[in-house]
C-alpha cells in the first residue's frame, strides 16, 4: 500500500467523507452537468492527492460497464419529445437521463475506488468499529476477510484436482463434479469455524470480547475529510 | 447485479438503507443465540464461502457458465437469520474494498441481494418442504425452487424501487418485464447451481445443512419377532440414515416438482417476449413516429386483454415441455441401455 495524506487520514473519517460526497452526487438533480463536472474534478484532485496509479483506477472503474450499456440504451426506450444525434430518433429526456445516470454511477464509483484503494482491510475494520458497526456484525467481517483468501486458496485446490482428474468444468455434465467441490469446500469450511471458535475458547476468548478496536480520529483529520463533501455540496449549490 | 450510484434517488437510497439497517439488526438479534454458540468465526467463515464461492464458474449448458448469486443457497446452508449476516457482511467487503456496488446503493444491495431472496426463499421452503418426503435429501430441489424463484423476486423488487425512486422516466412495463424476463433466466441458472451445490453438501455431512436439519426420517426399529416400528429420530443423531421409503416415490415427486417449477417459469418467461416486443416497439417508435412515445406506453399493451389465454397457455406449454423432455430423456436413458447391452454381447 502506497502512503499520501489520503492513505493516512483515519479510515471512518474516509468512510464518512466519500459516502457523503456520493450522496451530493446522487443529489445533484438531472442535467447539471457544470455541477457534476465540479464533483468530478474534486475527486480526480484526491485521487491525484493520493498519487493513485490512473491505470488502476480506471481499471476498477470498469465495474461499472454493464450500466454503462444500460444508461447507453436508455435514450432508444425512455419517453418524451424526439431529438435527432446522428441521424438516429432518440428521446430528448432520455438523453439527459442517460447523461446524469452515467455521471452519478461514475462519481459513485470513483468515490468508492477512491476508499477502496487507499484503505487497507485492517484500517477499514477499524473505523467501522469506530462508526460503530454492531460488534457480532464486525466480527462476521473480521473473520471474513481473514479467511476469504483461505477459502479462495481450497477452492483453487479443489479445482485444480478436478481438472486433473479430466472434469474441465465447462459441460454442463461437470457440473456434478463442479458442486462438489464447491459443496466439499462449504463443509471444511464449516468445520474450520468449528475448530477457530474452540481454539480461540481454549486460548482464553471470551464471546462479546471486541476484536478490533480502531483509534480515535483527531478534529483536524475530520476537518480534513469534511473539506470534500463541503466543497462538493458549495459547488453544486453555486453551479448552476 | 449490484446497483451502483444513481440509479434511485436520494431519499429512496436513504430509505432502502434504514430498511436494510433494520433488517440486519433484526437479524442480529434473532442469530444472537446461535452466534454466540456456534462462534463468529463459524458466520465468518460462511462469509468467506459465499464470497469465494461468487467467483466459481459453473457450467450451465449451452456451453456458458454461470456465477452464484448466493442468496438462496446462504439461507439453505446456514438459515436465514445467519444468511443475510453474511450476505450483508459480503456486500460490505464488495462495497467498501472492492468498489463493486455504490457506496450510498448500499442499503439497496442488501436489501435486494439478502432480505428479498431470503425472505422470498424462506416463503417457498415453508411451502414446499412440507410436500415432500421427510428426509435431507428433499431441501435439493427445495433449495433449487428457492434460488429459482428468488432471483427474479429480487428483478421484480429492484422495478418497484425503481417505480418510487427511479431517476429516469422508463415505461415500467417495459422495465418490469425486461427485468423479470431475464432474471427468470438468470434464476433459472442460480436454481441448477445451488441445487447441485446443496446437494454435494446433503451427500456428505447433511446435518450441517440448515434447512434439512428437521427432516430426518424416523427410525425403524425391527424387533426379535421382526415386527417393524417407527421412532423419531434424535435430532442430534451424527449421520444420516437411508431413507425407509419404496424407490418409487423420488421420481414422482421429481416430476411433480419439475412440473410445477416448469409451469411457473413458463409462466413467467411468458412475460419475457412480451417484454423484448414492448421494448422492440419502444424502439420502432423511437425511429419513427413523432408523436409521445407515452401514448403508446406498453403499459396500455399490458391491460386486460392479453392475460387470461397467455398465461394459461404459457403454463401448459410449460407442462407440455416437461413431458416431452421427460419421455425424451427416457427414451435415451432406454436406447442407450439397449445399445449398451448389444454392444456387450457383441464383444463378449
Amino acid at each position: 500500500m502506497r502512503d499520501s495524506p489520503v492513505h493516512r487520514l483515519p479510515a471512518q473519517c474516509k468512510v464518512v467523507a466519500l459516502v457523503a460526497l456520493a450522496l451530493v452526487a446522487v443529489a445533484v438533480p438531472r442535467g447539471r452537468w457544470a455541477a457534476f463536472a465540479a464533483l468530478a474534478v474534486l475527486l480526480v484532485a484526491v485521487v491525484a492527492l493520493a498519487r493513485l496509479p490512473v491505470l488502476l483506477v480506471l481499471r476498477r472503474l470498469a465495474v461499472e460497464a454493464p450500466f454503462a450499456v444500460f444508461a447507453l440504451l436508455l435514450p432508444f426506450v425512455a419517453a418524451g419529445p424526439q431529438v435527432r444525434v446522428l441521424g438516429v430518433g432518440v428521446s430528448g429526456p432520455g438523453l439527459v437521463d442517460a447523461g446524469t445516470l452515467l455521471a452519478r454511477a461514475t462519481l459513485g464509483v470513483l468515490a468508492a475506488v477512491v476508499l477502496a484503494s487507499t484503505t487497507s482491510a485492517r484500517d477499514l475494520l477499524g473505523g467501522l468499529a469506530r462508526l460503530r458497526l454492531p460488534a457480532p456484525l464486525l466480527s462476521v467481517l473480521t473473520f471474513m476477510l481473514r479467511y476469504a483468501a483461505v477459502v479462495a486458496d481450497d477452492l483453487r485446490r479443489v479445482r485444480i484436482a478436478r481438472e486433473a482428474r479430466g472434469a474441465s468444468g465447462d459441460r454442463l455434465r461437470h457440473l456434478g463434479a463442479v458442486a462438489a467441490g464447491v459443496g466439499s469446500v462449504f463443509v471444511r469450511t464449516y468445520e474450520r469455524g468449528e475448530r477457530v471458535h474452540r481454539a480461540m475458547l481454549a486460548r482464553g476468548h471470551r464471546p462479546g470480547t471486541p476484536l478490533v478496536e480502531g483509534a480515535p480520529a483527531r478534529p483536524a483529520a475530520w476537518l480534513a475529510a469534511a473539506a470534500l463533501p463541503a466543497a462538493g455540496l458549495l459547488a453544486v449549490a453555486v453551479l448552476r | 447485479m449490484h446497483v451502483p450510484d444513481g440509479f434511485l434517488d436520494a431519499s429512496t437510497s436513504i430509505a432502502t438503507g434504514a430498511v436494510a439497517a433494520g433488517a440486519v439488526g433484526l437479524a442480529l438479534q434473532r442469530s444472537e443465540r446461535e452466534v454466540r454458540e456456534a462462534g463468529a468465526p463459524l458466520t465468518g467463515l460462511t462469509a468467506a464461502f459465499v464470497f469465494a464461492a461468487q467467483m466459481v464458474n459453473f457450467p450451465v449448458g449451452a456451453g456458458t457458465s454461470g456465477h452464484l448469486i448466493g442468496g438462496a443457497l446462504a439461507l439453505v446452508l446456514v438459515g436465514p437469520w445467519t444468511a443475510l449476516l453474511c450476505l450483508t457482511a459480503v456486500l460490505l467487503v464488495q462495497g467498501l474494498l472492492f468498489a463493486d456496488g455504490g457506496l450510498t446503493a448500499l442499503g439497496t444491495n442488501v436489501l435486494l441481494m439478502g432480505v428479498v431472496p431470503i425472505v422470498v426463499g424462506s416463503l417457498v421452503l415453508r411451502l414446499v418442504l412440507p410436500l415432500l418426503p421427510r428426509r435431507p435429501r428433499s431441501v435439493v430441489p427445495a433449495a433449487g425452487l428457492a434460488a429459482a424463484v428468488s432471483v427474479p423476486a429480487a428483478a421484480l423488487a429492484f422495478t418497484g424501487l425503481y417505480a418510487v425512486g427511479g431517476t429516469v422516466d422508463v415505461p415500467l412495463g417495459t422495465l418490469a418485464a425486461a427485468m423479470v424476463g431475464w432474471h427468470v433466466l438468470i434464476g433459472a441458472g442460480e436454481a441448477l447451481i445451488t441445487a447441485a451445490v446443496v446437494g454435494a453438501v446433503v451427500a456428505t455431512r447433511a446435518d450441517l445443512v440448515h434447512a434439512a436439519r428437521h427432516l430426518r426420517p424416523d427410525l425403524v426399529l425391527v424387533d426379535a419377532d421382526g415386527r417393524r416400528s417407527a421412532a423419531p429420530s434424535p435430532g442430534t443423531a451424527p449421520g444420516v440414515l437411508a431413507p425407509a421409503r419404496p424407490a418409487r416415490r423420488p421420481l414422482a415427486v421429481g416430476l411433480a416438482v419439475t412440473a410445477v417449477v416448469a409451469g411457473l417459469v413458463s409462466l413467467a418467461a411468458s412475460a419475457s417476449p412480451d417484454g423484448l416486443e414492448s421494448v422492440a416497439g419502444a424502439l420502432g417508435f423511437a425511429g419513427g413516429a413523432q408523436e409521445s412515445a407515452a401514448a403508446s406506453s406498453p403499459l396500455s399493451g399490458y391491460g386486460v386483454s392479453g392475460v387470461p389465454s397467455p398465461l394459461l397457455s404459457g403454463a401448459l406449454a410449460g407442462l407440455l415441455g416437461v413431458a416431452v423432455t421427460v419421455a425424451v430423456g427416457a427414451g435415451t436413458a432406454l436406447a442407450s441401455r439397449v445399445l449398451g447391452r448389444a454392444r456387450r454381447s457383441t464383444r463378449a
